[in-house]
């Protein structure tokens, strides 16, 4: 506890520099987030099912954002919310809420460590995310009271805000101040996740305990560490890319535009190119991917390994996949511009380093598997979302290898095809390795457990649903169904598709309402949950060794010393099928 | 009111639930056992829901395939479609053949490793003989797939344009697409987006001699087993040109001039047979480009050369229909 002054409310609650309380700020933040972005997907799943027609679920929305006489929903707004629903689910919850909560509350905690090597750094990290959220949030709101017969809205060009047409504010409504605000928030954004991902990585190379050399790491460490890294290396790139946007819109460059007309004006714009935003952002882009996934499949290493009561299967091979995943993801940015007109000799080099990624994605799902293997499982609720992240991460993996190939991508590029496939591989994937680790990690945060059952509910309403969603739009993409269309009903040949629209969104709609579960649970536990003991998992890592009310600077007295790695479960000639990294080894026994 | 009253039913089933937290811990309080500790019992229940559930969804899976295949897009219209589709059919089959083999096998894994509290976990760390098996074999799959992947690709894109091959422009922008024939000459006249004015909507350069024979159509016609190269240009966003029976897809972007080549096989005739008699090629925007993006289509006719040429023979030049209007 030295060094560490007494607290009052403000600095306990809101400014507070106590990486768990920090951990608890972006998890609430994004929760909060993913319900709001869960909701426009619910909104303009209503739309797809019911084209035209009106519902009383659009009430939610901003006035202006239905056809005043039909009840319908503005296609432009349309757009608006999947933006939107993109920017926030991708950003603020799978980046932002999922590494913020898990690296912040478990580097310290599983390294042995008081803190971070900078708690005021972490603090501004998250103050800036939140700042970043309310202008985000604001955004949606906007509306500029000199366009009179038009609501502007948010930025309504897709989160991936290819310009022209979010360059321009005749282009599409949501292009004017909604799009400034966007890429305000989103460099403020920006500046909150380096700050967070520098303070991740100095943490991790310098302040591990003694003992804990990096081969004694637990996994969800090693993820975090290689998503903190690629953090750091890819955000600055977005920064760039969204500054020069902004000069095109706001100073008159030309960075990214050229030889346009609009509403019959021709501009004045000449020599930029739209590719060059692409190259920029998916140099961002893709390694973003692996921000999401890494984390989760992290926690996922671990919760598996605890609940199978088994070592994590191929550690060294875990670790290495991580590296080479992490190292891949930064030369395939190309394989979402096959289409864009690139040279196809490039096009092949992006093909073959795609594919590649196949590799070290398929030696972790065998290691999984090999660690369910004579495992003696037991299913807590973050047990069931562990498996459910495998499950989603093999489906929605595999349709990878059909997009990742450019000849193939030619006809599935755009479509409903690619919507599938990334929603499960990382939609699902990220979001099944973040409940786990809330239900695993809950006893620890609040010192309270979750109800089981309701953990159990919960999940199996998530799994059956977020399948029903998203599986049969490969068979749209297949179909030949472009993404983002408002309404299919334009089109004779896509007749045969409203019944598959019909089935995606009652599960969206359910799957929305079985997340209700969850919220009860978490804060009906935050306040009422019966008292965790101090391993109620009866785990091996750092963090179950601090009292079960936490403290500032985690342990009351000296720190931890670590003598074994994390993973000796049912270790031969020991009593119980667990034993702690703080356990010095006996006479004779192998590390490993 | 509605909103009012389904906000009210779902406070009640909010506080329903809390109640059934409650009475479910208290009960457990009873009986002296922890409400959250996983039972033998609940391995059981939930190593079983594993196998029902998991193998649902894999039932889910198939029963889609069954029900919807005949939703999907027709065999390529094509001749580098057949190849991709050949390509497609077998990366499909594989990916499929793993789907049903590693989802089966994580979900009775669940099912039969479910825990009992007096059994013991194989400690079993690592391998390395399984693990390099399973490092070599899908590296061997893969390099094969993309050897035949990069081999199609080229194909599909290096297309050589010879004197057969018919020059066609395809304009976009907000919301719809217009087409342009190169005329007798073959190469289409200069453009540029300043001379965009009245009637020359694509802002054709009358003084490029190869101008005045181009033809502007709101359709595209073409002749089945002729190669075609199709020029994109945009004038204002970025939009996709994607003609989904053809397999054929290309960005179009302000600026730039991009390009596909193929040649179509299947005349639309040929397709009405099959597909049915509302059945048409069209080209779909597959590119966010604003409120009327689903809404952007441009028909094409595959056809015979004689109905080709009646048709050709009809559409007004260029050169006339501006010379006409001065």
């Amino acid at each position: 506890m030295s060094g560490h002054h007494k607290e009052n409310f403000i600095t306990k609650y809101i400014f507070s520099m106590d990486h768990k309380m920090i951990a608890k700020q972006f998890l609430l933040t994004g929760m909060f987030m993913a319900i709001v972005g869960m909701l426009m997907s619910a909104i303009f799943r209503v739309q797809l099912a019911n084209p035209g027609e009106s519902s009383w679920l659009y009430s939610l929305l901003p006035s202006g954002w239905t056809n005043a006489d039909t009840g319908a929903l503005d296609p432009d707004k349309y757009l608006a919310l999947v933006t939107m629903h993109g920017t926030i689910l991708v950003f603020w919850v799978l980046t932002a809420a999922l590494s913020g909560t898990f690296a912040n509350f478990l580097i310290p905690l599983q390294i042995g460590a008081r803190d971070m090597a900078s708690g005021f750094i972490n603090m501004l990290s998250y103050w800036f995310f939140f700042l970043a959220t309310v202008i985000l949030m604001y955004s949606v709101f906007y509306d500029d009271p000199e366009t009179a017969n038009i609501v502007e809205g948010p930025a309504s060009g897709g989160w991936t805000i290819y310009p022209p047409l979010s360059a321009l504010k005749d282009a599409i409504p949501g292009s004017g101040g909604g799009m400034t605000l966007w890429l305000l928030s989103i460099t403020i954004f920006i500046v909150g996740s380096l700050l967070g991902g520098l303070n991740y990585i100095v943490t991790v190379l310098n302040l591990r305990t003694v003992g804990m050399s990096m081969k004694r790491l637990p996994l969800t460490v090693w993820g975090l560490l290689i998503t903190a890294i690629l953090g750091v290396l890819s955000f600055p790139v977005l920064l760039s890319c969204g500054l020069l946007l902004l000069f095109d819109r706001s100073f008159g460059t030309s960075f990214y535009l050229s030889d346009i007309i609009i509403n019959g004006v021709a501009l004045d714009y000449e020599g930029g190119s739209p590719i060059l935003f692409e190259h920029l952002f998916w140099f961002l882009g893709h390694p973003e991917v692996y921000i999401i996934l890494l984390p989760a499949l992290s926690i996922v290493s671990e919760v598996i390994s605890v609940n199978s009561r088994k070592p994590i299967f191929g550690y060294k091979a875990m670790v290495g996949a991580l590296f080479v995943i992490a190292f891949l993801s930064f030369i395939v940015w190309g394989h979402h511009m096959f289409m864009t007109g690139m040279s196809p000799f490039l096009g092949s080099v992006f093909t073959f380093t795609t594919l590649l990624i196949a590799i070290p994605s398929a030696i972790k799902v065998f290691n999984y598997l090999a660690t369910l293997w004579r495992a003696n499982i037991r299913f807590t609720p973050a047990m069931l979302f562990a498996i459910g992240t495998v499950s989603a991460f093999i489906t929605g993996g595999l349709t990878g290898i059909i997009l990742g190939d450019s000849a193939l991508d030619i006809n599935v590029h755009d479509t409903y095809f690619v919507v599938g496939h990334f929603h499960i591989v990382m939609g699902l994937s990220a979001i099944y390795g973040m409940f786990a680790g809330v239900y695993h990690w809950f006893p620890k945060m609040y010192g309270r457990m979750m109800n089981k059952n309701l953990g159990y509910l919960h999940f199996w309403g998530t799994f059956i649903c977020a399948y029903g969603v998203f599986f049969p739009m490969h068979f749209l993409g297949l179909a030949g169904l472009p993404r983002r269309y408002y309404s299919n009903e334009a089109f004779t040949m896509f007749e045969g598709l409203s019944d598959i629209n019909s089935i995606i969104t009652f599960f969206a709609l359910a799957g929305a309402a079985v997340q209700a579960l969850f919220l009860l649970n978490f804060f009906y536990s935050v306040f009422k949950g019966p008292r965790a003991t101090q391993n109620p998992w009866k785990s091996n890592t750092l963090e179950w060794t601090t009292p079960v009310e936490p403290i500032h600077g985690n342990w009351p007295g000296d720190l931890p010393v670590v003598h074994r790695w994390a993973y000796d479960y049912s270790k031969p000639g020991s009593e119980e099928d667990f034993i702690l990294q703080t356990e010095p080894l006996k006479e004779g026994e192998k590390e490993h | 009111m509605s909103v009012f009253l389904i906000l009210v039913v779902a406070f009640l089933l909010i506080v329903t639930l809390v109640q059934l937290l409650r009475v479910s811990e208290l009960l457990s309080k009873i009986k002296n056992q922890d409400v959250n500790e996983v039972s033998d019992n609940d391995n059981n229940t939930q190593g079983w829901l594993f196998l029902v559930i998991g193998f649902g969804f894999i039932a889910f899976v198939i029963w889609q395939m069954v029900n919807w295949s005949h939703l999907l897009l027709p065999p390529a219209a094509s001749e580098h479609g057949v190849q991709i589709d050949g390509l497609m059919n077998i990366s499909m089959t594989l990916i499929l053949v793993v789907f049903f083999v590693l989802s089966p096998m994580l979900f009775i894994f669940a099912y039969k490793y479910r825990g009992k509290k007096s059994r013991k976990a194989y400690f079993f760390s690592h391998n390395n003989k399984l693990e390099v098996i399973w490092t070599v074999a899908p590296t061997i799959v893969l390099t094969a797939l993309i050897i035949y992947g990069l081999k199609t690709w080229d194909r599909a894109m290096n297309v050589e344009v010879t004197k057969n091959t018919k020059i066609i422009e395809v304009y976009a922008k907000q919301f719809g697409w217009t087409a342009r024939y190169s005329g007798e000459d073959n190469v289409l006249g200069d453009a540029n987006f300043r001379l965009v004015r009245g009637p020359n909507v694509l802002g054709v350069d009358m003084l490029d001699p190869h101008a005045a024979d181009d033809k502007i159509t709101r359709e595209v016609h073409l002749v089945v087993n002729k190669p075609v190269m199709l020029k994109f240009r945009s004038q204002d966003v970025i939009h996709s040109a994607y003609l989904p029976h053809f397999r054929v897809q290309m960005n179009c972007v302000p600026g730039i001039i991009t390009q596909f080549g193929f040649t179509p096989n299947k005349t639309t005739k040929e397709m009405k047979e099959q597909e049915g008699d509302e059945f048409d090629y069209i080209l779909l925007c597959n590119k966010i480009c604003g409120g009327g993006h689903w809404n952007m289509g441009i028909k094409f006719i595959v056809e015979t050369q004689e109905e080709y040429d009646a048709w050709y023979a009809k559409q007004e030049t260029l050169g006339k229909q501006l010379l006409t209007l001065k």
